[in-house]
């Protein structure tokens, strides 16, 4: 055969590669919003449009790198000709929408939402929701004092409870779980925002190692038959921690510096490297403190990693600070 | 997907369970024993196979709860392994239904009814006394239930009993020795004559009945019967007129969804039936579980055929191949009588390959709910016959393009689908004269309550709520109205000054009411009317899915806000937990995903604000 290979030319490769057609882009739609006409993709969200205008709405289970589950209605808007407010994150525009982002139906809901939140959950380490509270001038304390933490919340069935005095209001309030040493899982501080499921899930890291469990106020994220992490599938890539909005989901080197009372997030300095694990080079994101790595995260706009990590770039940071000169 | 399994491994009892719905492991991937002449040593067998029915979740779920009254690790740990189901997910998934347990229950349990329609002859006193003599915590054989749509034989119970052969069955709970009878005999509770059925339908051989003609006349299980009062005549008539002319007398008909919404059926079917996508689906939602609402069990009880007709019509006109009937999981015996007039048909030719000797197949297929009020939301009905938690989807899209698994979907309420029969035989014009000309044909109305003879009536639309009342003999004892509950516990309370509204879908929207599912709830003076609302905040806290902000935490919210006001404790004033309430209800209302969260707070704000069930002074009534 190499005798013919002497006298075969191969036709000159192609100086262009071929490319699909070319789609045409859906033709923009014209919406009003807060009485501004203008025109967008109709592939965008409300969200998305709302944003692009600089139109600031609040979002709490609305992450840009996973699918928008709509749940916690914080960003909802008053669409003109719908019964009910519809979620900007998750609606997409059509030809001559009349959008309301701050009508006084809109500023009720958002308050409302919010109260809600802040009555039944711990906000304490969630500064963005706090400061929608503010902004919305959500007043949570006005569903009466909270009622004493509950232990058996993970046992709860669906069905019927116990009716309540109503002299208190019911919060998430729980112990928080410590069962490894990489992070810990404070449900106290939980919104049932569903991202840490979905990041565990199908948009992210495909270990389904946690789930949305029981039925409505009792509804909680939970490992199967609620075991410790380290009996779960769970592989810690601590994906979950980074889509986590409210702290519930915390790394325990925080964690415990928070009950030392030594976690100082204004001093920390926050520096951009590669990962050396592997040859796929996420971006890492190191938080310092007093020249010790107390935290990792990956930015979010980094096309590699998309904000997710894995369990040696998230938590395999120890051996840097193994230093022989100043020995801990 | 790498799934990780531990915990016990199946029992040899589990295994059998799980594979009476599942069939036999083929694999070890699927959990069975390997076989290296069909496996080989590769892993080809299985994983898609498997992933594609995790629509069998629920069923293999029901399977091990029947067999054992709960859901055991190994039995769970199996079914993941046979569904490729994450057992994190499995989890969740059982967690979310209230007649599944993963915690050791009884083999046999009474599950109590303490809601509205009950509560008012006795339910809740029987209730209380049941937790002094069998108590109240997970080893008791018994459990307070939602509505379990006995109403007209209040106070009811049901009694399922695991095992090998699942007995279940309804009753009337006459006192608390009624437990320990039906934790005895199980099979013997449920009252399964001709003679039961006409009991519930008081109108039983008045001329002139359209839609429960057959109720209680008619052998439920015979075909021939079913044959010989005119029935299949439609179905022949719809294959030979076609699909779109079956459409066309639909909507020529002006027949509205009788779930609640009120949305036209043809417009519906049309939209399906012209949808490129394939293949289609058609769903009969039979999640029957407004309190207050007994009116599908009754159709299926007492005339199966008729909805078989009426879904094989619609298969037809919408082009669907497979139906699914979604019986909620509280009605054992209308999923039998389903079950056998399906088989009886599709064994007569009247479901399967060739319908009717045409070239038109269409199947129908049971799933059981398993104790959820919000799957009777499209969505979420959907989301649980795909083998999910009963979260309800976010709309748009709407069913008719994206319904279950994807695909375009046209789903009808039990009483719509048995109109169908009627307006293919009658013709659509004829049809649309029945009734107003907003509202037309034949209506069943759920009459419970301080009535004499609760039961299901059939009036075509338009009479008066002061002519229902009456037909079903007036109030018990004569006694004055107090109010009527309207709709169900989504529905709206009206004092005894509404009497003389219309019944018709245009008559209470002026009122301010709604029909909703046709439930006629009346309470006379004796009633704790501040208690009835307690129990609807109650049942809205326990059957939201949790899924939304507005209604997980607003629904927990109303009701502690309705107890203070009940204990005379309120925070601030009255008048500051009224325009308290006012906002919680409006953020229900405009912000919730779906249909449970935006009316939970409708019944309770109208009683509130007409009826003035809580004294303002605050004293404890």
């Amino acid at each position: 055969m190499s005798d013919e290979s002497y006298w075969f030319k191969p036709p000159p490769r192609a100086r262009e590669l071929p490319m699909a057609p070319v789609r045409d882009e859906p033709p923009p739609v014209e919406i009003t919003i807060d009485g501004r006409v203008l025109f967008a993709s109709s592939n965008a969200t409300i969200l998305e449009v709302c944003r692009s205008i600089g139109i600031d709405t609040p979002t709490l289970c609305y992450l840009e790198n996973l699918t928008p589950v709509n749940v916690c209605r914080v960003c909802v808007v008053e669409l003109a000709g719908s019964r009910t407010l519809v979620p900007a994150c998750s609606r997409r525009v059509e030809a001559g929408m009349v959008i309301l982002t701050d009508s006084p139906r809109v500023r009720l809901s958002r308050r409302m939402v919010l109260e809600f939140l802040g009555s039944s959950v711990d906000l304490s380490t969630a500064p963005q929701a706090k400061g929608y509270l503010a902004r919305y001038e959500a007043a949570p304390t006005r569903y009466g004092p909270p009622a004493p933490p509950a232990n058996a919340r993970d046992a709860r069935e669906p069905g019927h409870h116990h009716a309540p005095e109503g002299n208190t209001s019911e919060t998430v309030a729980q112990p928080t779980k410590i069962d490894n040493d990489l992070y810990v899982r404070d449900y106290s501080k939980c919104i049932l925002c569903f991202k840490c499921v979905e990041a565990c899930g199908t948009d992210a890291q495909n270990t389904f190692a946690i789930t949305v469990a029981g039925r409505g106020f009792d509804a909680r994220i939970s490992t199967e038959l609620n075991v410790p992490l380290p009996d779960s599938a769970c592989v810690y890539c601590g994906n979950c921690i980074g889509v986590c909005p409210t702290g519930a989901l915390m790394f325990k080197s925080e964690y415990d510096m928070r009950k030392a009372g030594t976690w100082n997030e204004p001093a920390q300095t926050q520096t951009d490297t590669i990962c050396s694990y592997c040859g796929v080079g996420c971006t890492l994101t190191l938080h310092v403190q007093d020249n010790t790595i107390v935290k990792v995260t990956s930015p979010m706009d980094v096309s590699v990693t998309q904000g997710h990590l894995c369990i040696k770039g998230r938590f395999g940071f120890e051996h840097v600070q193994n230093r022989h000169d100043e020995p801990k | 997907m790498d799934l990780h399994f531990h915990g016990p491994d199946p029992t040899p009892e589990e295994r059998a369970a799980v594979d009476s719905v599942l069939g036999p492991a083929v694999s070890a991937w699927a959990g069975g024993v390997r076989d290296l002449n069909t496996e080989g040593h590769s892993t080809r067998l299985g994983g898609h196979e498997a992933r594609s029915r995790r629509d069998l979740l629920l069923p293999a779920l029901h399977a091990a709860q029947n067999r054992f009254g709960w859901v055991p690790p190994g039995a769970m740990k199996y079914i993941c392994r046979r569904l490729f189901v994450p057992p994190a997910e499995a989890h969740g998934v059982a967690t979310f239904y209230h007649l599944y347990s993963v915690t050791p229950r009884p083999l046999a349990v009474v599950h109590v009814c303490d809601d509205i329609a009950c509560r008012i002859v006795g339910g809740e006193a029987l209730c209380e006394q049941l937790e002094e003599s069998h108590g109240h915590d997970m080893n008791a054989p018994w459990r307070r239930s939602p509505c379990l749509g006995q109403c007209e034989r209040a106070p009811a119970a049901l009694v399922i009993a695991a095992g090998e052969v699942l007995r279940a069955g309804s009753f009337t709970l006459r006192n608390a020795e009624g437990v320990s009878a039906a934790l005895a005999n199980p099979a013997a509770q449920e009252d399964v004559s001709l003679d039961a059925l006409r009991r519930s339908t008081p109108q039983f051989g008045t001329p002139g009945l359209r839609l429960i003609q057959r109720i209680g006349r008619v052998d439920p299980q015979s075909l021939e019967a079913y044959r010989a009062t005119r029935g299949y005549e439609a179905l022949r008539k719809a294959v030979a007129l076609g699909a779109e002319a079956v459409i066309r007398e639909v909507t020529v008909s002006k027949l509205m969804g009788r779930g609640g919404a009120a949305f036209p059926t043809g417009r519906k079917w049309d939209a399906v039936a012209k949808a490129p996508v394939r293949p289609h689906y058609l769903v009969c939602n039979a999640d029957e579980s407004e309190p207050g609402t007994f009116k599908d069990r009754l159709v299926m009880e007492g005339d199966p055929f008729a909805l078989v007709e009426g879904m094989t019509i619609a298969g037809f006109a919408t082009a669907s191949e497979k139906g699914y009937l979604y019986i909620r999981g509280e009605y054992p015996l209308a999923a039998q009588r389903m079950q056998s007039a399906i088989d009886t048909a599709r064994a007569a030719g009247l479901l399967g390959k060739n319908v009717m000797g045409v070239n038109f197949a269409f199947d129908i297929e049971i799933r059981r709910g398993a104790g959820a009020y919000i799957c009777g939301e499209e969505t979420a009905l959907f989301n649980s016959i795909e083998g999910k938690r009963g979260e309800p989807r976010n709309k748009p899209p709407f069913p008719v393009h994206v319904g279950l698994f994807g695909k375009p979907t046209a789903i009808n309420n039990v009483e719509t689908l048995v109109n169908v029969p009627l307006i293919i035989r009658e013709g659509g014009e004829a049809f649309a004269g029945i009734g107003t000309s907003g509202s037309t044909g034949p209506k069943l109305f759920c009459v419970s309550g301080h009535v004499e003879r609760s039961g299901l009536y059939e009036l075509p639309f338009g009479p008066t709520l002061r002519d229902v009342i009456s037909l079903a003999g007036g109030v018990r004892g004569g006694k004055p109205i107090r109010a009527i509950l309207l709709g169900g516990a989504a529905g709206v309370f009206v004092g005894p000054d509404k009497l003389d509204m219309p019944l018709t879908f245009e008559g209470t929207r002026a009122a301010g009411a709604t029909l909703g599912s046709g439930v006629i709830m009346v309470f006379d003076e004796s009633v704790d009317l501040a208690d009835i609302l307690g129990r609807i905040a109650g049942f809205f806290r326990d059957e939201s899915c949790g899924q939304c902000v507005p209604c997980r935490v607003g629904t927990v919210r109303q009701e502690e806000l309705l107890q203070r006001l009940r204990a005379g404790a309120p925070i601030g004033s009255y008048e500051a937990e009224i325009a308290l309430f006012k906002e919680i209800a409006q953020v229900m209302r405009d912000a919730s995903i779906c249909g449970l969260g935006q009316t939970a707070a409708n019944a309770i704000e109208s009683a509130l604000i007409t009826l003035n069930p809580v004294p303002r002074n605050g004293s404890r009534s």
